[in-house]
């Protein structure tokens, strides 16, 4: 699993990395967790509004931060 | 010891023990200025935040929560009608760049794989002006002319230099990025009208609880009596709202509004006392839901988190350098009148320009202009000001111009530059 927290470094974005990597511990998941804050890239993975998470290429969450619980289902957990 | 590493705390060392060892304390004009800033800190306290930014903050949280981001989108996507991506470019600013944070990403998102670079230049110019919060303040603390031609000015302006950008770079051959904008739909659970009508609600209780005293008699000195019964109403209007359409627990909501309609009852001549009370009432009712209307209170509560402390340590840089209105800080009114005292065509440039590279944290830029305002700046120049501050700053460029490379940023600039002079000068003219 590949996740990718994308933000350009705003207190918001860095809550959801945080949030991200809780989730991941919680659920027992291991997964490369990449942090995207070059512009050029966050436009190339589709994303408009940020914070946003992409897993595994899929746009999860887009323009806020997301909830632990909504992290873990997207986990599958 | 390793010097690579250590000269810059040791810098920093110097520098603040420089600074503290010919700290001018004692000077009269330095007093004045420390005794200033803590003036014009405390006004903001008692006349700004209770009554104006904590519902402001509301909005702004409701805003981020309630309005589908992915429905503005949809019009500045890749296949969108060009003549239309050009008007909501332009005033999507209010609803999407609540934060300071989330502009450029979506310039680059419109740039890159949406309506292109006019739109995108477009958004960049007036999204930072004509969000809520800053139209609020603007208007609160400037006065409601400035705030409205603040976001008159920006909407015209940025359509004009959008498409001065476009004809400009028409040739320019654009490798466009054939990703599909991927934005999560989100399902809306109320009619438009229901979410209109709420919105109203809180716009009402923000207006009245703000609302002006009006000397003389007739219709509007009888709105400024009766402001607060205004305001509750609208308060209570919110309340049967949420209770209806936003399905939280009718008791809950009761019980929440009780004390303050008890405080309003008992203490009528404190009517900000009900009105504290009304929204912790909200906050204690919002907080421990899990649901969107949690969510609410937690995006209020991010933007109060962030914009709380820049805007007062903002209040009291401005309060140490220009002084409360009528007074003076550290900067001699003279330097001010002298630049920008009147509206002529180099203090509007002057304006401008240093406005573009200077960095303006979030609405930082309102206690600034006050105190220059104040230090007898010409309302032209303030404009002008207003218009090129937030919209552009050195570090900003820099992204911008990774964005899309120097010519077209040296361009953009330019045009922001020419075009706050411009409004500058026909707004000193006219009003």
């Amino acid at each position: 699993m590949e996740i990718k927290v994308c933000g350009p470094g705003c207190p918001k974005c860095h809550e959801t990395e945080r949030i991200v990597k809780e989730a991941l511990a919680e659920a027992g998941v291991s997964a490369e967790v990449e942090k995207v804050s070059d512009f050029n890239e966050i436009a190339k993975l589709g994303v408009f509004t940020t914070p946003a998470v992409v897993i595994d290429g899929q746009i999860k969450c887009s323009g806020k931060t997301p909830t632990k619980k909504e992290v873990l289902a997207w986990l599958g957990r | 010891m390793d010097w690579q590493r250590e000269w810059k705390p040791l810098a920093a060392i110097v520098a603040v023990f420089l600074v503290v060892y010919y700290l001018p304390v004692g000077a009269a004009r330095f007093d004045n200025a420390v005794s200033e800033a803590f003036e014009l800190v405390r006004w903001y306290a008692r006349e700004h935040v209770l009554l104006c930014l904590i519902p402001a903050f509301f909005i702004a949280g409701a805003i981020a929560v309630f309005v589908s981001q992915a429905s503005v989108l949809k019009y500045l996507g890749a296949r969108a009608n060009k003549v239309l991506a050009y008007g909501v470019a332009s005033v999507s600013g209010t609803v999407l760049a609540v934060c300071s944070c989330t502009v450029l990403p979506l310039f680059a998102g419109i740039y890159r794989m949406g309506a292109g670079l006019g739109p995108a230049t477009a958004f960049l110019y007036a999204g930072p002006a004509i969000n809520v919060l800053a139209i609020v303040l603007t208007a609160r603390v400037l006065g409601p002319e400035l705030g409205l031609a603040r976001a008159v000015a920006a909407i015209l302006f940025s359509i004009v230099i959008g498409l001065c950008m476009h004809w400009i770079f028409r040739r320019d051959e654009q490798e466009k990025h054939q990703v599909q904008i991927a934005q999560p739909e989100q399902e809306s659970t109320r009619p438009l009208w229901q979410n209109g009508l709420f919105f109203a609600a809180m716009i009402g209780i923000l207006v009245f609880a703000n609302w002006g005293d009006a000397a003389g008699s007739g219709f509007w000195a009888l709105l400024a009596a009766q402001k607060w019964l205004l305001t509750g109403l609208f308060a209570v209007l919110l309340a049967i709202m949420l209770m209806f359409w936003f399905g939280l627990p009718k008791w809950q909501v009761i019980l929440a509004g009780a004390p303050a309609v008890a405080l309003a009852l008992v203490f009528t001549g404190h009517p900000t006392l009900a009105f504290v009370a009304g929204f912790i009432g909200l906050s204690l009712l919002l907080s421990g839901r899990e649901d969107e209307n949690g969510e609410w209170f937690k995006e209020s509560w991010d933007f109060a988190k962030q914009i709380l402390p820049l805007l007062l340590i903002g209040v009291f840089v401005a309060g140490l350098l220009l002084g409360r209105p009528g007074e003076e800080g550290l900067i001699p009114a003279a330097w001010v009148s002298g630049a920008v005292g009147d509206n002529s065509l180099g203090a509007n440039f002057f304006a401008s320009f240093v406005g573009a590279f200077m960095y303006f944290a979030t609405l930082t830029e309102v206690p600034i202009l006050q105190g220059l305002i104040g230090n007898g700046m010409h309302k032209g120049p303030a404009l002008a000001l207003l218009l090129a501050g937030p919209a552009l700053s050195l570090p900003n460029m820099l992204v911008i111009r990774s964005l899309m490379g120097t010519q077209k940023t040296v361009v953009f600039v330019t045009l922001v530059i020419v075009m706050a002079t411009i409004s500058g000068l026909l707004y000193g003219t006219f009003f």
